[in-house]
Protein backbone atom coordinates (compact mmCIF):
# COMPACT_ATOMS: atom_id res chain seq x y z
CA UNK A 1 0.00 0.00 0.00
CA UNK A 2 1.36 3.41 -0.93
CA UNK A 3 1.87 5.89 1.83
CA UNK A 4 1.01 9.58 1.53
CA UNK A 5 3.92 11.71 2.75
CA UNK A 6 1.55 14.65 2.90
CA UNK A 7 -0.70 12.95 5.43
CA UNK A 8 2.31 11.77 7.46
CA UNK A 9 3.63 15.35 7.42
CA UNK A 10 0.23 16.73 8.49
CA UNK A 11 0.21 14.50 11.59
CA UNK A 12 3.92 15.17 12.27
CA UNK A 13 3.53 18.97 12.14
CA UNK A 14 0.36 18.94 14.20
CA UNK A 15 1.98 16.75 16.86
CA UNK A 16 5.07 18.97 17.10
CA UNK A 17 2.88 22.06 17.50
CA UNK A 18 0.86 20.34 20.19
CA UNK A 19 3.96 19.13 22.09
CA UNK A 20 5.51 22.58 21.97
CA UNK A 21 2.41 24.07 23.60
CA UNK A 22 1.89 21.29 26.13
CA UNK A 23 3.68 22.45 29.26
CA UNK A 24 3.64 19.00 30.82
CA UNK A 25 5.50 17.48 27.87
CA UNK A 26 7.98 20.36 27.56
CA UNK A 27 8.82 20.15 31.27
CA UNK A 28 9.17 16.35 31.12
CA UNK A 29 11.46 16.58 28.10
CA UNK A 30 13.63 19.07 29.97
CA UNK A 31 13.66 17.51 33.46
CA UNK A 32 14.22 13.84 32.60
CA UNK A 33 17.52 14.49 30.78
CA UNK A 34 18.67 16.82 33.56
CA UNK A 35 18.29 13.99 36.08
CA UNK A 36 20.67 11.93 33.97
CA UNK A 37 23.06 14.81 33.36
CA UNK A 38 23.77 16.62 36.62
CA UNK A 39 24.83 13.85 39.02
CA UNK A 40 27.16 11.95 36.62
CA UNK A 41 28.64 15.23 35.40
CA UNK A 42 29.45 16.34 38.94
CA UNK A 43 30.92 12.90 39.70
CA UNK A 44 33.20 13.06 36.65
CA UNK A 45 34.26 16.66 37.11
CA UNK A 46 35.44 16.01 40.68
CA UNK A 47 37.39 12.89 39.74
CA UNK A 48 41.15 13.24 40.35
CA UNK A 49 43.60 12.57 37.48
CA UNK A 50 44.58 9.32 39.21
CA UNK A 51 41.14 7.88 38.48
CA UNK A 52 41.80 7.99 34.72
CA UNK A 53 42.90 4.36 34.55
CA UNK A 54 39.76 2.77 36.14
CA UNK A 55 37.53 5.15 34.16
CA UNK A 56 39.16 4.07 30.88
CA UNK A 57 38.05 0.49 31.60
CA UNK A 58 34.37 1.56 31.81
CA UNK A 59 32.03 3.45 29.49
CA UNK A 60 30.14 5.68 31.95
CA UNK A 61 28.87 7.91 29.14
CA UNK A 62 26.77 5.01 27.82
CA UNK A 63 24.68 5.69 30.92
CA UNK A 64 23.26 8.63 28.93
CA UNK A 65 21.55 6.13 26.61
CA UNK A 66 18.87 6.04 29.30
CA UNK A 67 17.68 9.38 27.89
CA UNK A 68 16.61 8.04 24.45
CA UNK A 69 15.06 5.07 26.25
CA UNK A 70 12.98 7.10 28.73
CA UNK A 71 12.08 10.42 27.08
CA UNK A 72 10.31 9.00 23.98
CA UNK A 73 8.48 6.38 26.05
CA UNK A 74 6.94 9.15 28.15
CA UNK A 75 5.96 11.31 25.17
CA UNK A 76 4.78 8.44 22.93
CA UNK A 77 2.55 7.16 25.73
CA UNK A 78 0.65 10.45 25.44
CA UNK A 79 0.18 10.30 21.68
CA UNK A 80 -2.96 8.19 21.12
CA UNK A 81 -4.71 8.21 24.49
CA UNK A 82 -4.16 11.99 24.65
CA UNK A 83 -6.08 12.39 21.39
CA UNK A 84 -8.79 10.05 22.56
CA UNK A 85 -9.26 11.99 25.80
CA UNK A 86 -9.59 15.33 24.05
CA UNK A 87 -12.02 13.84 21.48
CA UNK A 88 -9.84 14.52 18.44
CA UNK A 89 -9.27 10.90 17.44
CA UNK A 90 -12.63 10.37 15.72
CA UNK A 91 -12.30 13.34 13.31
CA UNK A 92 -8.74 12.26 12.39
CA UNK A 93 -9.69 8.61 11.87
CA UNK A 94 -12.65 9.59 9.69
CA UNK A 95 -10.24 11.09 7.13
CA UNK A 96 -8.57 8.93 4.45
CA UNK A 97 -5.46 8.47 6.64
CA UNK A 98 -4.24 4.86 6.93
CA UNK A 99 -3.10 3.47 10.26
CA UNK A 100 0.49 3.23 8.96
CA UNK A 101 0.47 6.93 8.02
CA UNK A 102 -1.08 7.83 11.36
CA UNK A 103 1.50 5.80 13.26
CA UNK A 104 4.47 7.04 11.26
CA UNK A 105 3.46 10.69 11.71
CA UNK A 106 3.08 10.13 15.45
CA UNK A 107 6.35 8.20 15.77
CA UNK A 108 8.40 10.77 13.83
CA UNK A 109 6.96 13.57 15.94
CA UNK A 110 8.28 11.82 19.05
CA UNK A 111 11.55 10.70 17.49
CA UNK A 112 12.74 14.11 16.26
CA UNK A 113 12.54 15.99 19.59
CA UNK A 114 13.84 12.92 21.45
CA UNK A 115 16.93 12.80 19.22
CA UNK A 116 17.46 16.54 19.58
CA UNK A 117 17.27 16.26 23.38
CA UNK A 118 19.44 13.12 23.57
CA UNK A 119 22.16 14.34 21.22
CA UNK A 120 22.00 17.82 22.75
CA UNK A 121 22.51 16.51 26.27
CA UNK A 122 25.31 14.23 25.07
CA UNK A 123 27.04 17.07 23.23
CA UNK A 124 26.76 19.24 26.32
CA UNK A 125 28.17 16.43 28.46
CA UNK A 126 31.12 15.91 26.12
CA UNK A 127 31.84 19.64 25.98
CA UNK A 128 31.72 19.93 29.78
CA UNK A 129 34.08 16.95 30.19
CA UNK A 130 36.48 18.27 27.55
CA UNK A 131 36.56 21.73 29.10
CA UNK A 132 36.37 21.11 32.84
CA UNK A 133 37.42 17.52 33.67
CA UNK A 134 41.00 16.54 34.47
CA UNK A 135 42.81 16.07 31.11
CA UNK A 136 43.49 12.41 31.89
CA UNK A 137 39.83 11.77 32.75
CA UNK A 138 38.69 13.63 29.63
CA UNK A 139 40.96 11.63 27.32
CA UNK A 140 39.79 8.38 29.01
CA UNK A 141 36.15 9.26 28.39
CA UNK A 142 36.26 10.93 25.00
CA UNK A 143 36.96 7.91 22.85
CA UNK A 144 35.79 7.27 19.31
CA UNK A 145 34.05 3.90 19.82
CA UNK A 146 32.08 5.20 22.83
CA UNK A 147 30.91 8.26 20.89
CA UNK A 148 30.02 6.11 17.87
CA UNK A 149 28.03 3.71 20.05
CA UNK A 150 26.13 6.66 21.52
CA UNK A 151 25.32 8.05 18.05
CA UNK A 152 24.23 4.64 16.76
CA UNK A 153 22.22 3.35 19.69
CA UNK A 154 20.35 6.60 20.47
CA UNK A 155 17.88 6.33 17.50
CA UNK A 156 17.60 2.55 17.89
CA UNK A 157 16.67 2.76 21.58
CA UNK A 158 14.38 5.75 20.96
CA UNK A 159 12.60 3.87 18.14
CA UNK A 160 11.94 0.84 20.33
CA UNK A 161 10.66 3.01 23.19
CA UNK A 162 8.38 4.86 20.78
CA UNK A 163 6.70 1.71 19.45
CA UNK A 164 6.21 0.37 22.97
CA UNK A 165 4.88 3.77 24.12
CA UNK A 166 2.44 4.06 21.21
CA UNK A 167 1.26 0.47 21.63
CA UNK A 168 0.54 1.16 25.31
CA UNK A 169 -1.09 4.48 24.45
CA UNK A 170 -3.46 2.92 21.92
CA UNK A 171 -4.64 0.43 24.54
CA UNK A 172 -4.78 2.71 27.59
CA UNK A 173 -7.78 4.70 28.75
CA UNK A 174 -5.89 7.26 30.81
CA UNK A 175 -2.85 9.40 29.95
CA UNK A 176 -1.14 9.01 33.34
CA UNK A 177 -1.52 5.24 33.34
CA UNK A 178 -0.11 5.12 29.79
CA UNK A 179 2.86 7.28 30.76
CA UNK A 180 3.63 5.23 33.85
CA UNK A 181 3.40 1.98 31.88
CA UNK A 182 5.54 3.51 29.12
CA UNK A 183 8.26 4.43 31.62
CA UNK A 184 8.02 0.98 33.20
CA UNK A 185 8.36 -0.70 29.81
CA UNK A 186 11.52 1.29 29.05
CA UNK A 187 13.22 0.24 32.29
CA UNK A 188 14.74 -2.97 30.83
CA UNK A 189 16.54 -0.85 28.18
CA UNK A 190 17.77 1.50 30.92
CA UNK A 191 18.94 -1.46 33.01
CA UNK A 192 20.91 -3.01 30.14
CA UNK A 193 22.61 0.27 29.15
CA UNK A 194 23.48 0.93 32.81
CA UNK A 195 24.98 -2.56 33.23
CA UNK A 196 27.09 -1.99 30.11
CA UNK A 197 28.06 1.54 31.21
CA UNK A 198 29.36 0.25 34.53
CA UNK A 199 31.12 -2.71 32.96
CA UNK A 200 28.89 -5.37 34.56
CA UNK A 201 28.31 -6.53 31.00
CA UNK A 202 31.72 -6.11 29.35
CA UNK A 203 31.71 -4.07 26.14
CA UNK A 204 32.85 -5.80 22.98
CA UNK A 205 32.40 -5.37 19.25
CA UNK A 206 30.30 -8.53 19.15
CA UNK A 207 28.01 -7.20 21.87
CA UNK A 208 27.63 -3.90 20.02
CA UNK A 209 26.77 -5.57 16.71
CA UNK A 210 24.47 -8.09 18.39
CA UNK A 211 22.64 -5.36 20.34
CA UNK A 212 22.24 -3.25 17.20
CA UNK A 213 20.76 -6.18 15.27
CA UNK A 214 18.39 -7.04 18.13
CA UNK A 215 17.24 -3.42 18.34
CA UNK A 216 16.73 -3.23 14.59
CA UNK A 217 14.60 -6.38 14.67
CA UNK A 218 12.66 -5.08 17.67
CA UNK A 219 12.02 -1.78 15.88
CA UNK A 220 10.73 -3.55 12.79
CA UNK A 221 8.61 -5.84 14.93
CA UNK A 222 7.35 -2.93 17.03
CA UNK A 223 6.20 -1.07 13.90
CA UNK A 224 4.46 -4.15 12.50
CA UNK A 225 2.74 -5.16 15.74
CA UNK A 226 1.67 -1.63 16.65
CA UNK A 227 0.26 -1.05 13.14
CA UNK A 228 -1.58 -4.37 13.20
CA UNK A 229 -3.15 -3.72 16.59
CA UNK A 230 -4.21 -0.14 15.85
CA UNK A 231 -7.91 -0.70 15.28
CA UNK A 232 -10.20 2.19 14.33
CA UNK A 233 -13.24 0.64 16.02
CA UNK A 234 -11.48 0.05 19.32
CA UNK A 235 -9.94 3.51 19.29
CA UNK A 236 -13.28 5.21 18.62
CA UNK A 237 -15.63 3.10 20.73
CA UNK A 238 -13.26 1.71 23.36
CA UNK A 239 -14.59 -1.81 22.68
CA UNK A 240 -13.10 -4.90 20.95
CA UNK B 1 -23.53 33.19 8.65
CA UNK B 2 -23.99 35.07 5.45
CA UNK B 3 -25.73 32.75 3.04
CA UNK B 4 -24.78 34.80 -0.04
CA UNK B 5 -21.23 34.77 1.06
CA UNK B 6 -21.24 31.07 1.89
CA UNK B 7 -22.96 30.27 -1.41
CA UNK B 8 -20.14 31.74 -3.45
CA UNK B 9 -17.54 30.06 -1.24
CA UNK B 10 -19.20 26.67 -1.57
CA UNK B 11 -19.25 27.17 -5.30
CA UNK B 12 -15.51 27.58 -5.08
CA UNK B 13 -15.14 24.67 -2.67
CA UNK B 14 -17.47 22.22 -4.34
CA UNK B 15 -17.82 20.40 -7.57
CA UNK B 16 -21.57 20.72 -7.51
CA UNK B 17 -22.46 24.39 -7.10
CA UNK B 18 -26.02 25.62 -7.16
CA UNK B 19 -29.46 24.26 -6.59
CA UNK B 20 -29.73 23.01 -10.17
CA UNK B 21 -26.73 20.78 -9.69
CA UNK B 22 -28.35 19.52 -6.48
CA UNK B 23 -31.54 18.60 -8.30
CA UNK B 24 -29.57 16.84 -11.02
CA UNK B 25 -27.72 14.83 -8.38
CA UNK B 26 -31.03 13.75 -6.86
CA UNK B 27 -31.91 12.14 -10.16
CA UNK B 28 -28.84 9.83 -9.93
CA UNK B 29 -28.34 6.70 -7.77
CA UNK B 30 -28.66 6.90 -4.00
CA UNK B 31 -25.92 8.54 -1.95
CA UNK B 32 -26.43 5.98 0.81
CA UNK B 33 -28.04 2.57 0.53
CA UNK B 34 -28.33 0.47 3.67
CA UNK B 35 -29.59 -3.11 3.72
CA UNK B 36 -30.24 -5.07 6.94
CA UNK B 37 -27.35 -3.39 8.74
CA UNK B 38 -26.69 -4.60 12.29
CA UNK B 39 -24.10 -4.01 14.98
CA UNK B 40 -23.60 -5.89 18.23
CA UNK B 41 -21.29 -4.81 21.01
CA UNK B 42 -20.45 -7.81 23.17
CA UNK B 43 -23.74 -9.54 22.43
CA UNK B 44 -25.84 -6.39 22.94
CA UNK B 45 -27.54 -5.17 19.78
CA UNK B 46 -26.82 -1.49 19.17
CA UNK B 47 -28.41 -1.48 15.71
CA UNK B 48 -30.61 -4.25 14.34
CA UNK B 49 -31.77 -4.94 10.79
CA UNK B 50 -31.76 -1.34 9.56
CA UNK B 51 -32.50 -0.68 5.88
CA UNK B 52 -33.00 2.66 4.15
CA UNK B 53 -31.79 4.69 1.23
CA UNK B 54 -30.81 8.35 0.96
CA UNK B 55 -30.96 10.15 -2.39
CA UNK B 56 -28.11 12.36 -3.55
CA UNK B 57 -28.58 15.93 -2.39
CA UNK B 58 -31.19 14.92 0.18
CA UNK B 59 -31.19 16.13 3.79
CA UNK B 60 -31.98 12.98 5.75
CA UNK B 61 -32.87 13.20 9.43
CA UNK B 62 -32.03 10.35 11.78
CA UNK B 63 -33.98 10.62 15.01
CA UNK B 64 -34.17 8.50 18.10
CA UNK B 65 -33.76 8.51 21.87
CA UNK B 66 -30.37 8.24 23.57
CA UNK B 67 -28.77 4.85 22.92
CA UNK B 68 -30.96 4.23 19.88
CA UNK B 69 -27.95 3.49 17.67
CA UNK B 70 -27.79 6.76 15.70
CA UNK B 71 -24.09 7.42 16.31
CA UNK B 72 -23.24 3.74 15.77
CA UNK B 73 -24.98 3.90 12.39
CA UNK B 74 -23.05 7.04 11.43
CA UNK B 75 -19.80 5.38 12.51
CA UNK B 76 -20.59 2.25 10.50
CA UNK B 77 -21.34 4.30 7.39
CA UNK B 78 -18.22 6.38 8.05
CA UNK B 79 -16.09 3.17 8.12
CA UNK B 80 -15.08 3.75 11.74
CA UNK B 81 -16.98 0.75 13.06
CA UNK B 82 -17.42 -2.57 11.23
CA UNK B 83 -21.02 -3.81 10.92
CA UNK B 84 -21.77 -7.22 12.43
CA UNK B 85 -23.97 -8.03 9.44
CA UNK B 86 -25.73 -6.35 6.54
CA UNK B 87 -24.53 -4.32 3.60
CA UNK B 88 -24.35 -0.69 2.56
CA UNK B 89 -23.02 1.62 -0.11
CA UNK B 90 -21.81 5.10 0.76
CA UNK B 91 -21.23 7.66 -1.98
CA UNK B 92 -21.70 4.81 -4.43
CA UNK B 93 -18.95 2.64 -2.89
CA UNK B 94 -19.72 -0.66 -1.13
CA UNK B 95 -19.03 -0.57 2.58
CA UNK B 96 -16.11 -3.00 2.99
CA UNK B 97 -12.78 -2.83 4.85
CA UNK B 98 -10.80 -2.58 1.61
CA UNK B 99 -12.89 0.45 0.50
CA UNK B 100 -12.46 2.39 3.74
CA UNK B 101 -9.98 4.94 2.40
CA UNK B 102 -12.00 5.50 -0.78
CA UNK B 103 -15.20 6.11 1.19
CA UNK B 104 -13.49 8.40 3.69
CA UNK B 105 -12.19 10.51 0.79
CA UNK B 106 -15.79 11.27 -0.25
CA UNK B 107 -17.42 11.89 3.10
CA UNK B 108 -16.98 14.08 6.16
CA UNK B 109 -18.19 13.43 9.68
CA UNK B 110 -18.85 16.15 12.23
CA UNK B 111 -19.17 14.36 15.58
CA UNK B 112 -21.25 15.73 18.43
CA UNK B 113 -18.14 17.06 20.19
CA UNK B 114 -16.22 19.22 17.69
CA UNK B 115 -12.94 17.40 18.45
CA UNK B 116 -10.58 20.30 17.85
CA UNK B 117 -6.96 20.59 18.93
CA UNK B 118 -7.50 23.20 21.60
CA UNK B 119 -3.85 24.29 21.83
CA UNK B 120 -3.72 25.01 18.10
CA UNK B 121 -5.19 27.95 16.26
CA UNK B 122 -8.24 27.64 14.01
CA UNK B 123 -6.03 27.85 10.90
CA UNK B 124 -3.58 25.26 12.28
CA UNK B 125 -6.44 22.85 12.94
CA UNK B 126 -7.71 23.25 9.40
CA UNK B 127 -4.18 23.06 7.97
CA UNK B 128 -3.76 19.64 9.56
CA UNK B 129 -7.00 18.35 8.04
CA UNK B 130 -6.31 19.92 4.63
CA UNK B 131 -3.13 17.82 4.69
CA UNK B 132 -4.99 14.68 5.75
CA UNK B 133 -7.46 15.14 2.87
CA UNK B 134 -4.59 16.11 0.54
CA UNK B 135 -6.64 19.15 -0.45
CA UNK B 136 -5.21 21.10 -3.40
CA UNK B 137 -4.22 24.72 -2.68
CA UNK B 138 -4.80 24.32 1.06
CA UNK B 139 -4.35 27.99 2.03
CA UNK B 140 -7.07 29.11 -0.35
CA UNK B 141 -9.35 26.24 0.65
CA UNK B 142 -8.94 27.00 4.35
CA UNK B 143 -9.69 30.66 3.70
CA UNK B 144 -12.86 29.75 1.77
CA UNK B 145 -14.00 27.26 4.38
CA UNK B 146 -13.53 29.84 7.12
CA UNK B 147 -15.46 32.42 5.14
CA UNK B 148 -18.25 29.88 4.59
CA UNK B 149 -18.75 29.70 8.35
CA UNK B 150 -18.02 33.42 8.91
CA UNK B 151 -14.82 32.80 10.84
CA UNK B 152 -12.26 34.35 8.51
CA UNK B 153 -11.33 36.94 11.15
CA UNK B 154 -10.76 34.27 13.83
CA UNK B 155 -8.21 32.17 11.91
CA UNK B 156 -5.38 32.94 14.32
CA UNK B 157 -7.41 32.46 17.51
CA UNK B 158 -6.55 29.44 19.64
CA UNK B 159 -9.43 26.95 19.51
CA UNK B 160 -9.38 26.62 23.29
CA UNK B 161 -10.38 30.28 23.54
CA UNK B 162 -13.48 29.91 21.34
CA UNK B 163 -17.06 29.50 22.55
CA UNK B 164 -18.87 26.20 21.97
CA UNK B 165 -20.80 27.67 19.05
CA UNK B 166 -17.63 28.93 17.36
CA UNK B 167 -15.92 25.57 17.89
CA UNK B 168 -18.85 23.88 16.16
CA UNK B 169 -18.41 26.27 13.24
CA UNK B 170 -14.72 25.37 13.03
CA UNK B 171 -15.71 21.69 12.94
CA UNK B 172 -18.09 22.46 10.06
CA UNK B 173 -15.35 24.37 8.23
CA UNK B 174 -13.11 21.33 8.72
CA UNK B 175 -15.77 19.12 7.13
CA UNK B 176 -15.99 21.42 4.09
CA UNK B 177 -12.26 21.09 3.35
CA UNK B 178 -12.68 17.75 1.58
CA UNK B 179 -15.64 18.87 -0.54
CA UNK B 180 -17.73 15.93 0.74
CA UNK B 181 -20.34 14.15 -1.31
CA UNK B 182 -21.98 13.01 1.92
CA UNK B 183 -21.79 15.00 5.13
CA UNK B 184 -22.66 13.26 8.40
CA UNK B 185 -23.68 15.67 11.12
CA UNK B 186 -24.06 14.09 14.56
CA UNK B 187 -26.14 16.41 16.76
CA UNK B 188 -24.61 19.54 15.18
CA UNK B 189 -26.60 22.00 17.30
CA UNK B 190 -26.38 20.15 20.60
CA UNK B 191 -25.73 22.68 23.35
CA UNK B 192 -25.73 25.69 21.02
CA UNK B 193 -27.68 28.86 21.77
CA UNK B 194 -30.55 29.70 19.36
CA UNK B 195 -28.47 32.17 17.32
CA UNK B 196 -25.58 29.73 16.85
CA UNK B 197 -28.06 26.93 16.04
CA UNK B 198 -29.74 29.17 13.47
CA UNK B 199 -26.35 29.80 11.83
CA UNK B 200 -25.73 26.05 11.60
CA UNK B 201 -29.21 25.55 10.09
CA UNK B 202 -28.46 28.18 7.46
CA UNK B 203 -25.22 26.48 6.54
CA UNK B 204 -26.95 23.09 6.27
CA UNK B 205 -29.57 24.60 3.98
CA UNK B 206 -26.87 26.21 1.81
CA UNK B 207 -24.91 22.95 1.61
CA UNK B 208 -28.04 21.08 0.65
CA UNK B 209 -28.73 23.58 -2.14
CA UNK B 210 -25.22 23.01 -3.46
CA UNK B 211 -25.95 19.28 -3.84
CA UNK B 212 -24.25 17.84 -0.75
CA UNK B 213 -26.12 14.89 0.77
CA UNK B 214 -26.63 15.53 4.46
CA UNK B 215 -27.20 12.82 7.03
CA UNK B 216 -28.34 14.60 10.15
CA UNK B 217 -28.76 12.89 13.50
CA UNK B 218 -30.58 15.06 15.96
CA UNK B 219 -32.70 15.16 19.08
CA UNK B 220 -34.23 18.43 18.00
CA UNK B 221 -37.44 17.58 16.24
CA UNK B 222 -38.12 21.16 15.16
CA UNK B 223 -34.71 21.13 13.50
CA UNK B 224 -35.47 17.88 11.67
CA UNK B 225 -38.87 19.14 10.58
CA UNK B 226 -37.41 22.37 9.27
CA UNK B 227 -34.35 21.00 7.51
CA UNK B 228 -34.99 17.42 6.47
CA UNK B 229 -36.56 16.14 3.27
CA UNK B 230 -37.19 12.82 5.00
CA UNK B 231 -36.68 11.49 8.49
CA UNK B 232 -36.17 8.05 9.97
CA UNK B 233 -36.95 7.21 13.57
CA UNK B 234 -34.61 4.64 15.06
CA UNK B 235 -34.71 2.78 18.33
CA UNK B 236 -32.20 -0.02 17.71
CA UNK B 237 -34.47 -1.05 14.81
CA UNK B 238 -35.90 1.37 12.29
CA UNK B 239 -39.39 2.36 13.48
CA UNK B 240 -40.52 4.48 10.60
CA UNK B 241 -39.24 6.48 7.66
CA UNK B 242 -40.78 9.10 5.41
CA UNK B 243 -41.42 12.80 4.88
CA UNK B 244 -42.51 14.54 8.09
CA UNK B 245 -46.03 15.18 6.69
CA UNK B 246 -46.30 11.55 5.54
CA UNK B 247 -45.48 10.34 9.02
CA UNK B 248 -48.08 12.65 10.52
CA UNK B 249 -50.74 11.35 8.13
CA UNK B 250 -49.72 7.78 8.80
CA UNK B 251 -50.05 8.08 12.58
CA UNK B 252 -52.74 10.65 13.16
CA UNK B 253 -56.24 11.22 11.74
CA UNK B 254 -56.51 14.66 10.14
CA UNK B 255 -58.86 16.88 12.10
CA UNK B 256 -60.64 20.21 11.81
CA UNK B 257 -61.34 22.24 14.91
CA UNK B 258 -64.51 24.35 14.66
CA UNK B 259 -65.23 27.13 17.11
CA UNK B 260 -68.64 28.80 17.27
CA UNK B 261 -69.86 31.72 19.39
CA UNK B 262 -72.57 29.56 20.99
CA UNK B 263 -73.10 25.83 21.27
CA UNK B 264 -74.95 24.32 18.34
CA UNK B 265 -78.44 23.19 19.18
CA UNK B 266 -78.21 20.04 17.03
CA UNK B 267 -74.60 19.39 16.07
CA UNK B 268 -75.47 15.86 14.86
CA UNK B 269 -77.71 17.30 12.19
CA UNK B 270 -75.14 19.94 11.20
CA UNK B 271 -72.22 17.52 10.70
CA UNK B 272 -73.98 14.34 9.60
CA UNK B 273 -73.45 13.28 6.01
CA UNK B 274 -70.96 16.02 5.16
CA UNK B 275 -68.41 15.03 2.49
CA UNK B 276 -64.97 14.04 3.79
CA UNK B 277 -66.12 14.17 7.45
CA UNK B 278 -65.80 10.78 9.16
CA UNK B 279 -66.86 11.61 12.73
CA UNK B 280 -66.98 14.41 15.23
CA UNK B 281 -66.83 15.01 18.96
CA UNK B 282 -67.36 18.04 21.14
CA UNK B 283 -64.58 19.59 23.14
CA UNK B 284 -65.13 22.69 25.25
CA UNK B 285 -68.57 24.39 24.82
CA UNK B 286 -68.75 25.75 21.29
CA UNK B 287 -65.74 23.72 20.11
CA UNK B 288 -66.08 20.70 17.81
CA UNK B 289 -63.34 18.42 16.53
CA UNK B 290 -64.09 16.74 13.21
CA UNK B 291 -62.10 13.78 11.86
CA UNK B 292 -61.77 14.38 8.11
CA UNK B 293 -60.23 12.55 5.19
CA UNK B 294 -59.58 15.64 3.06
CA UNK B 295 -59.54 19.03 4.80
CA UNK B 296 -59.73 20.94 1.48
CA UNK B 297 -63.03 19.24 0.63
CA UNK B 298 -64.38 19.28 4.16
CA UNK B 299 -63.89 22.96 5.07
CA UNK B 300 -66.34 24.49 2.50
CA UNK B 301 -68.96 21.86 3.29
CA UNK B 302 -68.61 22.38 7.05
CA UNK B 303 -68.79 26.16 6.61
CA UNK B 304 -72.00 25.90 4.56
CA UNK B 305 -73.53 23.48 7.08
CA UNK B 306 -72.73 25.77 10.03
CA UNK B 307 -74.19 28.83 8.27
CA UNK B 308 -77.28 26.81 7.39
CA UNK B 309 -77.58 25.82 11.05
CA UNK B 310 -77.48 29.51 12.04
CA UNK B 311 -74.17 29.24 13.88
CA UNK B 312 -71.84 32.23 14.38
CA UNK B 313 -68.54 30.72 13.20
CA UNK B 314 -65.46 32.03 15.01
CA UNK B 315 -62.86 29.80 13.34
CA UNK B 316 -62.30 26.59 11.40
CA UNK B 317 -58.73 25.36 11.55
CA UNK B 318 -56.87 22.21 10.62
CA UNK B 319 -55.01 20.67 13.55
CA UNK B 320 -51.39 20.03 12.63
CA UNK B 321 -49.45 17.40 14.48
CA UNK B 322 -45.80 18.18 14.81
CA UNK B 323 -42.95 15.77 14.19
CA UNK B 324 -42.60 15.78 17.96
CA UNK B 325 -46.12 14.32 18.23
CA UNK B 326 -45.14 11.62 15.73
CA UNK B 327 -41.97 10.85 17.65
CA UNK B 328 -43.71 10.74 21.04
CA UNK B 329 -46.54 8.61 19.65
CA UNK B 330 -44.08 6.08 18.24
CA UNK B 331 -42.02 5.95 21.40
CA UNK B 332 -45.12 5.58 23.60
CA UNK B 333 -46.44 2.80 21.33
CA UNK B 334 -43.12 1.08 21.78
CA UNK B 335 -43.17 1.47 25.57
CA UNK B 336 -46.69 0.06 25.68
CA UNK B 337 -45.67 -2.88 23.53
CA UNK B 338 -42.68 -3.60 25.76
CA UNK B 339 -44.89 -3.52 28.89
CA UNK B 340 -47.26 -6.11 27.36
Amino acid sequence: MSMSTRRVRAIFRKELREYRRNRQIVISMAILPLLFLIQPLIDILVLPASAASPVSREDPLLYLLAIPALVPAYVAAHSVVGERQQGTLEPVLSTPISREEFLLGKALAVLVPSLIVSYGVYAFFLAAVALFAQPGIASALLQGPGILAQLLFTPLLAGWSIWVGIAISSRARDIRVAQQLGMLASLPSVAVTSLIAFNVIPVSLGLAIGSAVVLLVLNRLGWRVTAATLDRERLVTGTR
Amino acid sequence: MNSNDSGSILAGLGRRAGAEAGRQERAGGPAIEVSHLAKDFGGRAAVKDVSFSVARGEVFGFLGPNGAGKTTTVRMLGTLVAPTSGAATVAGIPLAPENGTQIRRRIAIVPEAPGLYLRLSVAENLECFAGLYEAPDPADRIDRALRAVSLADRADDTCGALSKGLRQRVALARALLCDPEVLFLDEPTSGLDPVAAHDVHELIATLSQSGVTIFLTTHRLDEAERLCDRVAILNTTLRTIGRPDELRDRLFARTLTVRTARQLAQPDRAFAGLPAVDSWHSGRPGTYVLAVTDPAAAVPAVTRALVAAGADVLSISESRHSLEDVYLELISQEEEASRR
